[in-house]
Parts: C-alpha cells; structure tokens; sequence
C-alpha cells in the first residue's frame, strides 16, 4: 500500500479546515472552488504547514502526527511538488535546475532517469536556458520534471495549469496523461477546473469549505445528481469509458462505449486507443422514442436511474447507458411532459460537435 | 608616488589592511545576524536589531569609548583576552580594524537584510521540496540569490572602514605605523603647519578610493543581478 492517507484539522484565522480522506494510486483530483482549502490541505501534505491536529501518512511511513508531536519537515518526505507558478529558480539553468535534488541530497545524478524524464517532458531542448527564457508551459514541464528528478514517493501538483493560456494548457496536459500511465507514482492534482479533472483523475476528492463533501472514482461522483451542483451545474457532466474503432473518412471517429456508439470529431489516436469521453449535461437532449430526421449523430438507448430537483427550473436526470452512467440537465416542465421517472425508457441524443476535444482524453 | 611621502603612504596601506581585515572578518557575522532578522521571529529579536544598528545613530567617541572600556587592559573582556589568549586590541592595528568593523556592520546588516527579505520565500519552500535541508536552502537559494545586497553591504562596509575616525581615534589612538589610518593622517596633518600639502594628496586618495568602492560596487551587483537572472 503506497497511498496517502490524511485526517487533519487546522485553523486559518477564521477558516477551519478539516478533512479526512485516502489517495489510493494513479491520480487523485482534490477539486473545489476557490478558497476550499485545497493549498492549505497540500501544504500540510508538503510539509509546509504543520497542522493544529491529525495524521498525514504515506504508505506505512508516518508524516505527521499531532497525538506523537512528530512533524517531518518538507526536506525529510519525498514528496514532489508542482507548484502552480512553477517556482524553478532564477539562478539556475533548466539542466541546473533538473540536478537541483540530487545536488541537495548529495546523490550521484542519475543520468538515465534525467534522460528519460527529459525525453517525456519534451524538455532536450531548454536544458541550457535560464528560466527567465522559458515560456510559461516550459517552465512548468521543467518544474514537473524537477519534481520528479527529486525521486519522490507522491506527487503533489497545485493547479499546475492555472497560469497557462488554454493553448499552453493543451501543450502539457498530454504530458501529464503519460505521467500517470508511466510513472506509477501516485498524484494528489489540485484543481477547480473539470475538464482538467475529467481528463486526468481516476479518484476524486471533492472539498467545499473546509469540509470534504465526496470522495470516491471520478466516473462514480461526475454521475451522482446531487453533486452536480457542487461541480457547477454548467460544466457538470459525467465520464464515458470507450474505445476507438475506425477514423471515417468524413473527419469523424467512431468510438464504442458500453451503450452502443459515439461519432465524435476526429480524436488523434489509433484505433484501439482507450478513452475517456466527458459528456456535460447540459449538451444531453432526452427523448422518449427513437427519434427521426434528426441532425444529431448520436442516440443512445438509456433508463432513467433518478431525477433531482435543483432549486431553479431545472432538473438533472441520471441515466443508465450500457455500463455507465451519464446526466443530463433539462427543465421541470420538460421532465413532466416525457415523465421522467427511474426505470423509463428513453434515448440520449448527443450532438457530435459538442463534444470538445479536450472532452476527450486517452485513459 | 612620488607625491604620497612615506608617512601618507603608510597611512593609506594601514588603512586598506584595516578596512580589508574589518570588512572580511565582520562579513560571515552579519551575514548570520541579516539572516536571523529577516527570516525569524524570537524574543529579543528588537534589541538585537537595536544593538546592530546601535553605532550608526551614536556618536563614534562613544562606540570608541565603549570599546575602550570593555576591551581596553583594564576592561573585563580585554583583561580575559589578554590573560587566557594572549589577545591585544587596545593601540593596535587589529583594535582599529575591530572599531572599524563595529561601525560598518549596521550598514553591511542593512543591506544584506533588505536582499535577504527580497529572495522569494516561495523558492525556498519549493527547495526545501526537493530535499534540501536548511542549510542547503541558504547556500543554494538564498545566499545565490541575495549576494548582490550581501557584496553591497560589504562594500560600504569596507567604504566605511576607510574613513572611520571618531571611533578609532578614541579606543586605539593616533600611533604613526600602528594606528594612525587615512583619517587621522589627515587629522594630523591638519595640526602641523605646512601639512596642507599632505592633507591634499590624502583627501584625494581617499575620494578615488571611496568612487572605486562606490562605482565598482554598482556595476558588481548589476552584473550579478543579469547573472541570476533578475534584472
């Protein structure tokens, strides 16, 4: 067992925080607004605040324990971290910055990890530039680099992308994917933004002052109905595992999901390539039958599961696709006149161009 | 030189050797009181800041005759050095070094405070991430990234040490060869008919000295600052 496990209180001036949960493996998204508590809750994971109360470990080794008086300071935890303005330093080049862990620690550089941590980040050609000639995006892929370099045993990323424009975004987030399919290292990602956490988090923990509200897989709290307002009901929506079959010619892709087929504009990957497909609710039309002479490409057999009332006019409606589970948001009149209740039958209509392409992400 | 006769000239030699003993020995110790008053808070940390910047705002006939008192023969620490470490201050060169370092560590602490409070604490967590323990968070960040204000600090320091006279004249007196420094060259020289000539040439090396220390100082720490990377 290599998780994190963390239960710990601390107050911040008016604010507490208190929160228990585990981050098995693979990526665990802490996810909330602003002012949640998620940096405060990774700092105390760093070593950079100590907490008033609670226990932080890490596989067997314990961090953290009030009740013990015990506290490794940062320097003593193997614990990489991101941070969101990458923080490489000023005075030392890209390569420098890449043998930083190994010169503190007074370990011999390891030159086959450098080069492979090179070669995945992308990052051969920056080595000799100082950060201050580096873009936002390499500046981050260096620092993520870094992280890594310094051999640790989790690693923490504080809205790595936070300070990126979208395009710089787009230019990491594939790096990150292959650094959860590569390094088996577990990932505690804070973020605020879904479609990072859709494409990247197999758990997710969902924090809202202070207070853990959810915790649980990513495609098991994207699905719930009575989450969807925490996420946001706009950019709520929830997480289609699928598979790649052909490219057509057309410029579209035909993906298989456990309910039937997708016709997605064209995803860059093989066929065979697994993938993860966030559909929001708000893009999901119901019908009751199977409609005809309709422009949209895809429609899906689906039940009802359950119906939730939301405060305004509108409804979110969880339904059963094959395997998964997807959401769908509509109004209450509409809900009434299709009689949406668990069990009925209907069909999804996605539209294809809908879907946008970071909606879709190898998994 | 032809125009320095060898009284002046042993009076600006004496001087660089003092200025240049003050300013190194009195370097590594205001290095670790910048540090401690930049980056902790402990009981006693305002005298400690009251005592370090002490000498600036006092008369230098009273930092002299503290030293006197307290390091001359007859003072308790100087009796102690002079018994147990054979350790003489009072007349000698070394005293006027030790005065001179007195009176320029207020402004070597100012200085390498104000650059030490400017390094990003963020980057020193962040070092303290990859396994740095303290130590090498100061040595690999902090110092790198502040020694433009720590070679500041220490140029006027030394600039400082030059001139110093108040506080040399008191504790060590004004003994050609040993003591007597630039300052109280020209002081001297002041007292002896037909010593204009003298006071001329030593008030124009010690300007020249005081530009050099000036103007080197400045294009130091620019060129520092390009180096890491900040300017």
């Amino acid at each position: 067992m290599s998780g994190l496990s963390v239960d710990i209180s601390h107050r911040v001036g008016a604010f507490t925080l208190t929160a228990a949960f585990e981050a098995p493996g693979g990526v665990t998204a802490l996810f909330g607004h602003s002012g949640a508590g998620k940096t405060t809750l990774v700092n105390a994971v760093a070593g950079l605040l100590r907490p008033d109360r609670g226990q932080i470990r890490l596989g067997d080794r314990v961090l953290c324990d009030s009740a013990a008086r015990l506290c490794l300071p940062p320097h003593q935890r193997r614990i990489g971290y991101v941070f969101q303005e990458g923080r490489l330093f000023p005075h030392l080049s890209a390569a420098a910055n890449l043998a930083y862990p190994a010169r503190v620690t007074g370990r011999r550089p390891d030159a086959a990890a450098t080069a492979r941590v090179v070669e995945m980040l992308g990052i051969g050609p920056l080595l000799a530039r100082r950060p201050g000639a580096l873009s936002g995006g390499e500046k981050q892929r260096v620092a993520i680099g870094r992280a890594l370099l310094s051999a640790p045993e989790l690693l923490l990323m504080d809205e790595p992308l936070a300070a990126l424009d979208p395009e710089r975004k787009d230019e990491i987030l594939p790096y990150l994917e292959r650094l959860r399919d590569e390094a088996a290292l577990p990932i505690l990602y804070v973020s605020h933004v879904m479609e990072e956490v859709a494409r990247l988090a197999t758990s997710v923990v969902l924090l809202a002052e202070g207070q853990v509200v959810a915790a649980g897989l990513a495609e098991v709290l994207f699905a719930d109905p009575d989450l969807a307002p925490r996420f946001g009901l706009r950019q709520a929506g929830a997480l289609l595992s699928g598979q790649i079959i052909r490219h057509h010619p057309d410029g579209l892709s035909e993906i298989a999901v456990s309910g039937g087929q997708l016709f997605l504009p064209h995803v860059a990957a093989d066929p065979g390539t697994r993938l993860r497909v966030r559909i929001e609710a708000q893009d999901v039309i119901l019908a009751r039958d199977r409609p005809q002479g309709l422009s949209a490409l895809n429609i899906l057999p689906a039940v009802v599961v359950a119906v939730k009332q939301g405060q305004g006019p509108g409804v979110i409606a969880q339904l059963k696709v094959g395997e998964d589970l997807i959401l769908a948001r509509l109004t209450a009149r509409s809900a009434l006149a299709l009689d949406l209740v668990p069990g009925r039958h209907c069909h999804a209509i996605v539209k294809s161009v809908a879907v946008a392409r970071g909606d879709v992400a190898r998994f | 030189m032809g125009w320095l006769g060898p009284e002046e000239w042993q009076a600006v030699t004496l001087s660089l050797k003092v200025a240049f003993w003050a300013t190194l020995l009195s370097l590594p110790v205001a290095l670790a009181v910048a540090y401690l008053l930049s980056r902790f808070r402990f009981p006693g940390r305002d005298i400690l800041n009251g005592l370090v910047h002490l000498p600036l705002v006092m008369p230098p006939v009273v930092t002299g005759y503290l030293l006197l008192a307290s390091l001359g023969p007859q003072g308790v620490i100087g009796g102690w050095l002079e018994a147990h470490l054979g350790l003489v201050f009072a007349f000698r060169w070394t005293g006027a070094a030790l005065a001179a370092a007195v009176m320029g560590f207020p402004l070597m602490v100012r200085a390498m405070r104000l650059s030490i409070e400017a390094v990003d604490q963020r980057l020193e967590d962040a070092s303290a991430t990859l396994g740095a323990a303290p130590w090498r968070v100061f040595a690999t960040v902090t110092l790198p990234l502040s020694l433009p204000g720590v070679l500041t600090g220490a140029i006027l320091a030394f600039a400082k040490a030059m001139g110093e006279f108040g506080a040399t004249i008191t504790f060590v007196s004004n003994i050609p060869g040993e003591t007597r420094t630039l300052a109280s060259a020209i002081y001297t020289f002041l007292q002896v008919p037909g010593g204009e000539a003298a006071v001329v040439a030593l008030v124009g090396v010690s300007i020249v000295i005081s530009m050099i220390a000036l103007v080197g100082s400045e294009a130091l720490a620019r060129a520092l600052s390009r180096r890491i990377g900040m300017a």
